[in-house]
């Protein structure tokens, strides 16, 4: 069998005597794309930030493709591969919206913390750079700082910077949030191209976008994963329905 | 703040005009020579300037003067990476230079080692000097930015201005360092005896210092300062430790630091306790905020002004700090974008081809409230004149009118044109915003 491109084993995490993860052991595949669902509460996005390294575990490991990820700082974990987006937009909102994905680029191409090359001299960077601003559709806004875009544009920037380093394993916190219909269509198609090929693990609440997009989910409810599988199964478990989903699909409706 | 943005080179899907025309002469490529050019223009332009400046001006004094002015002009621009684009505020950078200058001087002395090298590259022992401690106290100040930096700079520089009186061997105690800088090998057959020499020497650092920090700033690791500035966190799930950008953002800024006290040592061939102290450090703070932290040349302009000040107002006048905090304070709480800000405020009036309409309004309102604004001085220096001048020295001189300060005449007259200037500024400020606003406003009426 091959090594997972995700491994969480026995994971915990309590803030003072509050136990928000709770023993989480979940394995996802190469190429998968994992879709991580809940109530409000439930400790998704603190299990993004454990997996990134953003909090330590009060207990259990972390393994990106078979290796522990214990001690390491977010930067280190960044250069092994794996990359994240944020629940609230996290971009540079001063820089123009080409230098936010040519920023992205610079460790990935091997510049490190040199001061002997002048970026703009770099035509890989600057192509680089353009390639995605065109994959996310905002080469017509490159020369604008990232800041004055609209929301949603903001969010396909994130997302640009994410992959941009051409990281294997993309980490997306609610990438929909707080967005209209068509543009949650837009971002959906921009996630389904731009991840190809790659392992996905991404927190969503719109159910059309999870059932749309994920090869599996896991259900979290209150620090512990109630079930994982593939989209139907979890559509039908009874527990899953009790707990979350009869609630959230009747809401959808 | 998208401060001197390096991405002039043009988008290469986003002009496709450009690529339809497949010229053999290349167009491309002479719109490129043609950007370089125009990149280069402000340099070869600052680089004349500063080679002729002596030409104009001939007399000691000024020349002195524009040394001074060019070595906190390098001392600003080190600052300005830390505070500008690294986004880390420190109270005790003075310790740098300082160091780097008492380094140079103690070269100076060894007098076997100071003759087998010209004089022109003591800046550089400063320089390494300057790094070298920038490298030890960054180990352990950069971890974080924000008030934890500020404090621990703060600290150090008290520490080292403190030792200054404690360690006499480096720092020479209360009477400083001093040297002869003509003992160094003669460089060319100069001896830099004369102010003139000591002035291209300067002038030519300065120029090279300038271009390496502004290169810097367009470096993978100058342009991650900027992106750990903003976004520290952002920065790290980047692959960036923000530690270790700040580290080597304080490096070479501990670097040019070194170098300006080079120059200070090669200038004035002393150094003492001053040139370490939070006061020398607060003054570079003051003058690259004044001048602007947003754009690489704002501390240029802010070094330019607080050194007029310094120097002539100081000739005129004791309360010189007094009008130099004034400004400082107007600054900040009106132009937070410094001097600098200000003039950049007007590129979008220019470029619209609207600047003409705020000359009028400009002088109808900057007019009055100068003169308001000098009345008020008057007065100022009134007030200190009856408080502090010699018992019975009732007259004394003012915009070259002499009067007793202890009659009532000349309060009543300053006092009159204090209220009228600034009265008349206050009522014409509205229509000078309309025109402002007129100004930036694309099409509409001309």
């Amino acid at each position: 069998m091959s090594v997972p491109a995700l491994e969480l084993t026995g994971l915990k995490k309590s803030f003072g005597k509050a136990e928000i993860i709770r023993g989480i052991d979940l394995s996802i595949g190469k190429a998968e794309r994992h879709a991580i669902i809940g109530p409000n509460g439930a400790g998704k996005s603190t299990l993004f930030n454990l997996i990134t390294a953003r909090f330590a575990p009060t207990a259990g490991t972390v393994k990106l493709h078979g290796e522990d990820l214990a001690g390491l700082e977010p930067y280190q974990i960044n250069r092994k591969g794996l990359s994240r987006s944020f629940q609230i937009t996290n971009i540079f909102p001063a820089m123009t919206v080409f230098e936010n994905v040519r920023c992205a680029l610079l460790w990935a191409q091997g510049y490190k913390y040199s001061f002997w090359n002048l970026v703009n001299r770099s035509s890989a960077l600057t192509e680089g750079a353009d390639e995605i601003l065109d994959q996310i559709n905002l080469l017509g806004r490159r020369n604008l700082p990232a800041g004055t875009l609209s929301y949603a544009e903001q969010r396909a920037l994130e997302i640009g910077i994410t992959i941009a380093g051409g990281a294997n394993v993309i980490m997306l916190d609610e990438p929909t949030a707080g967005m209209s219909n068509t543009e949650t269509d837009y971002i959906m198609d921009l996630i389904m191209r731009v991840t190809e090929g790659k392992t996905l693990i991404m927190v969503e609440h719109d159910m059309g976008v999870v059932f749309g997009l994920a090869d599996r989910i896991s259900v979290l409810v209150y620090g512990e994963i109630l079930a994982t599988g593939k989209p139907e199964d979890v559509r039908a478990d009874r527990k899953v329905q009790e707990a979350y989903l009869g609630a959230a699909l009747e809401a959808e409706h | 703040m998208s401060n001197f943005d390096p991405n002039t080179d043009m988008p290469r899907g986003a002009r496709p005009e450009e690529q339809i025309t497949t010229d053999p002469s290349k167009p491309s490529e002479r719109m490129q020579f043609r950007l370089m050019l125009f990149n280069l223009a402000p340099w070869i332009i600052a680089s004349l300037v500063l080679l002729l400046l002596p030409a104009v001006f001939t007399n000691n004094s000024t020349i002195t003067l524009m040394n001074q002015m060019m070595i906190t002009i390098v001392f600003a621009l080190a600052y300005n990476m830390l505070l500008g684009q690294g986004g880390m505020l420190s109270f005790g950078h003075a310790v740098y230079a300082g160091v780097g200058g008492f380094a140079c001087m103690h070269i100076m002395n060894t007098s076997d080692f100071f003759s087998s090298i010209p004089l022109v590259i003591l800046p550089f022992f400063g320089g390494l000097f300057g790094m070298g401690l920038a490298m030890i106290v960054g180990s352990f100040s950069t971890r974080s930015a924000g008030t934890v930096f500020a404090m621990i700079s703060l600290g150090v520089g008290e520490l080292i201005a403190a030792s200054s009186v404690i360690i006499v061997a480096f720092f020479g105690g209360e009477g400083g360092v001093s040297g002869n800088r003509t003992d160094a090998l003669p460089f060319f057959g100069n001896e830099f005896l004369q102010q003139i020499n000591v002035y291209y020497l300067i002038a030519v650092w300065t120029i090279i210092s300038a271009a390496l920090m502004f290169l810097w700033s367009r470096t993978p690791v100058g342009r991650m300062a900027n992106a750990v500035r903003d976004n520290p966190e952002r920065a790290e799930f980047l692959g960036y430790s923000a530690r270790w950008v700040r580290f080597y953002s304080f490096v070479a800024s501990g670097f040019f630091a070194g170098v300006s006290g080079g120059l200070f040592a090669i200038n004035y061939e002393i150094l003492t306790e001053e040139n370490l102290n939070t006061a020398s450090s607060g003054v570079i703070l003051l003058v690259t905020f004044l001048g602007g932290v947003g754009f690489f040349f704002g501390p240029i302009i802010g070094a330019v002004v607080f050194t007029l000040v310094q120097t002539v107002l100081s000739l005129q006048t004791e309360l010189w700090a007094f009008y130099a905090g004034s400004l400082f304070l107007a600054t900040v709480m009106f132009f937070p974008g410094g001097l600098a800000g200000l003039i950049m405020m007007h590129v979008p009036a220019f470029k619209l081809g609207k600047s003409k309409l705020l000359i009028i309004p400009y002088l109808k309102t900057l007019v009055p409230a100068a003169i308001g604004i000098l009345a008020v001085c008057a007065l100022v220096e009134m007030t200190f004149h009856y408080r502090h001048a010699a018992t019975g020295d009732h007259e004394m001189t003012l915009f070259w009118t002499t009067f007793d300060s202890h009659t009532v005449l000349p309060w009543l007259v300053a006092a009159a044109i204090a209220a009228v200037g600034l009265g008349i500024a206050r009522a014409t400020a509205p229509s000078l915003k309309e025109a402002w606003n007129e100004a930036n406003t694309r099409g509409a009426a001309s």
